[in-house]
């Protein structure tokens, strides 16, 4: 039975359980609600949520155990002959996976039957010509033991996706003659759903949670399991980033940082004053009209998905800064460089400074500034000596969330810094960044076991503790000194 | 003031005033400047877009005359599209290039010594395939004439869009200064023209060497699953999140815990979220590579905080009162919440949730990661079996489509932008709508 229809079947008997424990309340009560402690859909309620919830969560469940289970108790079947020089046993364990699939496909296309396959031997059949004309490329050929691997594996696959529609059906079934059998006119059917809604929303909550720790553990395993492959030592002090698909590496992070930083720089340099400014200019001087046109504007560039920035760096910065600039000047010929990738992110980021210094601009007390205009200020002058230093814990935490922003962001400089790890100063030149080299070491074929892929675990980890860093300082410096006026 | 000297009066200032006026004057200024830098940039980028990308909707068709001849096309004579199957793409490419070159000739417009592997060369790779399909889907069409829209190479397509010169030609193997002649002359016979481009929108990809034939119709699909299962799975989490927190939540350490997570997870770097995806749900829960399903639920993470942040403001904004009166004649929590503040935080719960999805829209990198960036050319069958089938996703196209080296990818990147910005603009409008059509102010 396929998943949609497992999942339809169970939504429809949770449904038939409203109606049935509905009716069945009101029969006890002989057709008189007032009798019953709730009102009457709540006993349908309560039979429709021990129906579905916890069959639906044992489908969850079983839907993520399963194929681990499988994967052991078959990648046993396996011997170290059958694992070709230079492959892995995961590489093995794909194909294994990729040949049962194959086999449903022939299946289906009504290319074999179940006996033939059954019959079938890998000795005397071609068996990768026969999968290759049900559209399924093979690397190699199907060795006999990798073959009956992965009869094996299918017909587990198979028995457990019937064991699952089994268990996920008399669970339901069982929730539902549970929930119906508690019925009689004084049970609390209305504490008893709503408690269990409030179950529910508790577990929603988690989910944040949840992600917070998937992140921590995928990036930490991964991360350990890199510093067993290669020298951490190496990784946090090289100055060298050269991967070699044959082995040999160099991974030191240094020139990565470097150019994250350079970048995440000069992104800074353009969007502090420019966002800085901008809010001052539409918290303090601009008349109500300006500011209407000029703020949604403004806030138009934070929606602007960062691909956008990035063909633009690509395709119109990145040349015209060559062309008007570094080459007229001898600095460099590339047209991706840390100034493009700067310069377009620093764009990019200006909303982010100007609308939440807006914010803690518009905060200080008008008695402030009529304080600092009844001395003779000027308007500038109350700014800078008065609202500034007033609104200061707020801006520099607003400056802190750009720059983990920017730290963080991957299409501008994927498309628009380059791809060559350097660590210099003119910053027409092309340099890297860490989410550029995670995206060039995780995109295409990866094996997850050389160091060369798993080095973007321990820079995706290094990055996680970079921004959480900036988030946390921004957030303590924004509570401990905030004024708090009243 | 002691300095003040004898002409000291109140209209004509003096020169620390000056500097303290012209201090004022300056400051505003930058100001100003600041505004219009953001606002230019805004509408730079904008333009280079909207420059570059415009031209990717018409595309240069080549209209000509094919006689289908049964010696090449069925030789059996059976009319069997099995045996028919037989003839490749290649045997249909030579038959269309015949085709052109007796047109030309009936018409006079072939140049003198001009191949007719060049004049073949004009038609994309594309068009002997869409030839074949037609052919086979009817066979009846052989041996009959039928009058036939192909696309024309991506290098004539070029020269009619300004990219390729007479003087890029000369230097450019692909295509000859011939050819482009001969492409006008065509034109000015009305055989070649610019027409709206609906295989640009509905298409699948194409390969590196036929750039006018690639389109977006997979990406489009591809990034419709996705928002179906960021909403299916975002919207309910995140508002029941966001109920419990701020309804019931005791104030503990559990939901100090809650509150942190999800103002971190608002702030995590989008690529993490794809190194999550990659090494939970595609190493650990073994969902196949670049399936929507995959995607979907990397981005349902990713946009949860946002949906829980909205809903949270929404469900504050409903005044006290309401609950009050609400518990008051008799409501337990759990109904106040789901008859009384839920449906009037409703709208604004809506308007957060579309613009999450917007942004889930726009989000490349973590998509990278999990495998979108593979060629697919097949479009991914009906939900829900065709949530696990390989897609793609429009921003991933985009990023693609700039990988190739052909410079015609770079319009076609540009337009795909232009139909990405249209869907986030028009999911914008409708946040805009809700907002305005059922916010209450209390």
């Amino acid at each position: 039975m396929s998943l949609g229809l497992l999942i339809l079947v169970v939504i429809a008997l949770a449904g038939a359980g409203f109606v049935i424990g509905r009716q069945r309340a009101l029969a006890q009560a002989g057709g008189d609600p007032r009798i019953l402690h709730s009102l009457p859909g709540y006993y349908g309620q309560s039979v429709f949520l021990f129906a579905a919830v916890p069959a639906l969560l044992l489908l969850l469940g079983w839907l993520l155990i399963q194929p681990l289970a499988i994967e052991s108790r078959v990648s046993a079947m396996l011997t170290p002959a059958d694992i070709p020089e230079g492959s892995s046993s995961a590489l093995v364990m794909s194909d294994v996976r990729r040949i049962a699939d194959g086999f449903d496909a022939m299946i289906a296309q009504g290319r074999m039957t179940e006996d033939a396959l059954r019959a079938m031997d890998a000795n005397t059949v071609d068996v990768r010509a026969q999968l290759a004309e049900a559209g399924i490329a093979l690397g190699s050929d199907v060795a006999p033991n990798v073959f009956e691997t992965a009869k094996s594996y299918r017909n587990l696959a198979h028995t457990g996706r019937l064991a699952l529609t089994v268990a996920v059906i008399v669970t339901a079934l069982a929730g539902f003659a549970f929930a119906l059998s508690r019925i009689q006119p004084d049970y609390r059917a209305r504490n008893v759903s709503e408690r269990f809604v409030r179950t529910l929303l508790i577990g929603a909550s988690m989910v944040a949670i949840l992600t917070t720790v998937g992140i921590i553990l995928s990036l930490v395993f991964e991360t350990v399991h890199f510093f067993r492959l290669y020298p951490a030592k190496e990784f946090f002090l090289s100055l060298t980033w050269n991967p070699q698909f044959r082995g040999g590496s160099d991974l030191g992070i240094w020139p990565l940082l470097w150019g994250t930083l350079y970048v995440s720089f000069i992104a800074l340099l353009v969007s502090v004053p420019v966002g800085i400014f901008a809010a001052i200019y539409l918290a303090e001087y601009a008349s109500k009209k300006t500011r209407a046109v000029a703020k949604p504007l403004l806030e138009i560039l934070a929606g602007i998905p960062t691909i956008v920035y990035g063909l633009f760096a690509l395709i119109t910065v990145g040349p015209m800064l060559r062309d008007y600039f570094a080459q007229p000047l001898g600095l460099g010929a590339s047209s991706s460089s840390v100034m493009t990738a700067g310069l377009v992110m620093g764009i990019m980021l200006i909303p982010f400074v100007s609308s939440l210094s807006d914010d803690i601009i518009n905060a200080v007390p008008q008695a402030m500034r009529d304080g600092s205009f009844g001395l003779g200020a000027t308007h500038s002058e109350t700014v800078k000596q008065v609202i500034l230093p007033a609104a200061l814990p707020g801006i520099v935490g607003a400056i802190l969330l750009a720059a983990s922003r920017a730290i963080g962001e991957t299409m501008i400089v994927v498309l628009g810094a380059g791809a060559a790890a350097k660590m210099s100063l003119n910053p027409f030149e092309a340099m890297t960044t860490v989410t550029v080299k995670i995206v060039s070491q995780l995109t295409g074929d990866t094996e997850f076991a050389s160091p060369e892929t798993l080095v973007a675990f321990a820079l995706g980890l290094t990055l996680f503790v970079f921004t959480l860093g900036l988030n946390v300082l921004a957030l303590y410096i924004v509570r401990k000194y905030r004024e708090q006026y009243e | 003031m002691s300095t003040a000297s004898t002409n000291s009066s109140l209209y004509t200032l003096d020169a620390r005033t000056k500097r303290r006026n012209a201090a004022e004057k300056r400051f505003r200024l930058y100001g100003m400047a600041a505004v219009a830098f953001g606002v230019l940039a805004l509408v730079v980028l904008l333009s280079s877009v909207l420059g570059t990308g415009l031209s990717a909707f018409r595309q240069t068709f080549l209209t000509t005359e094919i006689t289908l001849d049964e010696k090449a096309l069925d030789k059996s004579g059976t009319r069997d599209p099995e045996v028919m199957a037989k003839v490749t793409t290649i045997g249909y490419a030579k038959v269309l290039q015949n085709a052109l070159v007796d047109e030309l000739t009936a018409k006079g417009l072939l140049p003198e010594g001009m191949k007719a592997k060049d004049v073949g060369g004009m038609i994309s790779k594309e068009a002997p395939a869409q030839l074949r399909d037609r052919v086979l889907a009817n066979p009846d069409l052989i041996g009959q004439t039928i009058t036939m829209n192909v696309l024309a190479n991506g290098r004539i397509d070029g020269y009619f869009k300004g990219r390729v010169t007479m003087e890029s030609a000369a230097l450019d193997s692909n295509v000859s200064p011939e050819q482009l002649q001969l492409a006008e002359a065509m034109r000015d016979a009305g055989m070649l023209d610019l027409k709206f481009n609906w295989g640009f929108i509905f298409g699948p990809d194409a390969s590196e060497l036929r750039p006018e034939a690639a389109g977006l119709g997979v990406a489009i699909i591809g990034s419709a699953y996705m928002m179906l299962i960021v909403l299916a799975l975002a919207l309910p989490i995140g508002v029941a999140a966001s109920i419990y927190l701020e309804e019931f939540a005791p104030q503990n350490r559990l939901t100090d815990l809650i509150e942190v997570n999800i103002s971190n997870l608002a702030a995590v770097p989008s690529i993490v979220f794809g190194i999550l995806g990659l090494a939970v749900f595609i190493n650990f829960a073994g969902l196949p590579q670049s399936s929507p399903l995959v995607g979907g639920l990397v981005l349902s993470l990713m946009t949860l905080p946002t949906i829980i942040i909205a809903t949270r403001a929404a469900l504050k904004a409903v005044p006290p009162s309401i609950k009050d009166a609400a518990l008051g004649i008799g409501a337990s929590k759990m109904q106040t919440v789901f008859h009384h503040i839920l449906p009037l935080a409703m709208p604004g719960i809506l308007t957060g949730t579309i613009i999450g999805l917007a942004q889930a829209l726009g989000e490349t990198a973590p998509l990278l990661l999990i495998g979108m960036v593979a060629f697919v050319r097949d479009y991914p069958g009906a939900p829900p079996e065709g949530f696990t089938d390989p897609a793609a996703a429009l921003p991933v196209q985009v990023y693609n489509f700039t990988q190739r080296a052909d410079p015609a990818f770079i319009e076609r990147a540009s337009g795909a932008i232009i139909v990405l910005m249209v869907f986030l603009l028009a999911m914008n409008i409708l946040a805009i709508i809700l907002r305005r059509r059922f916010e209450r102010r209390w």
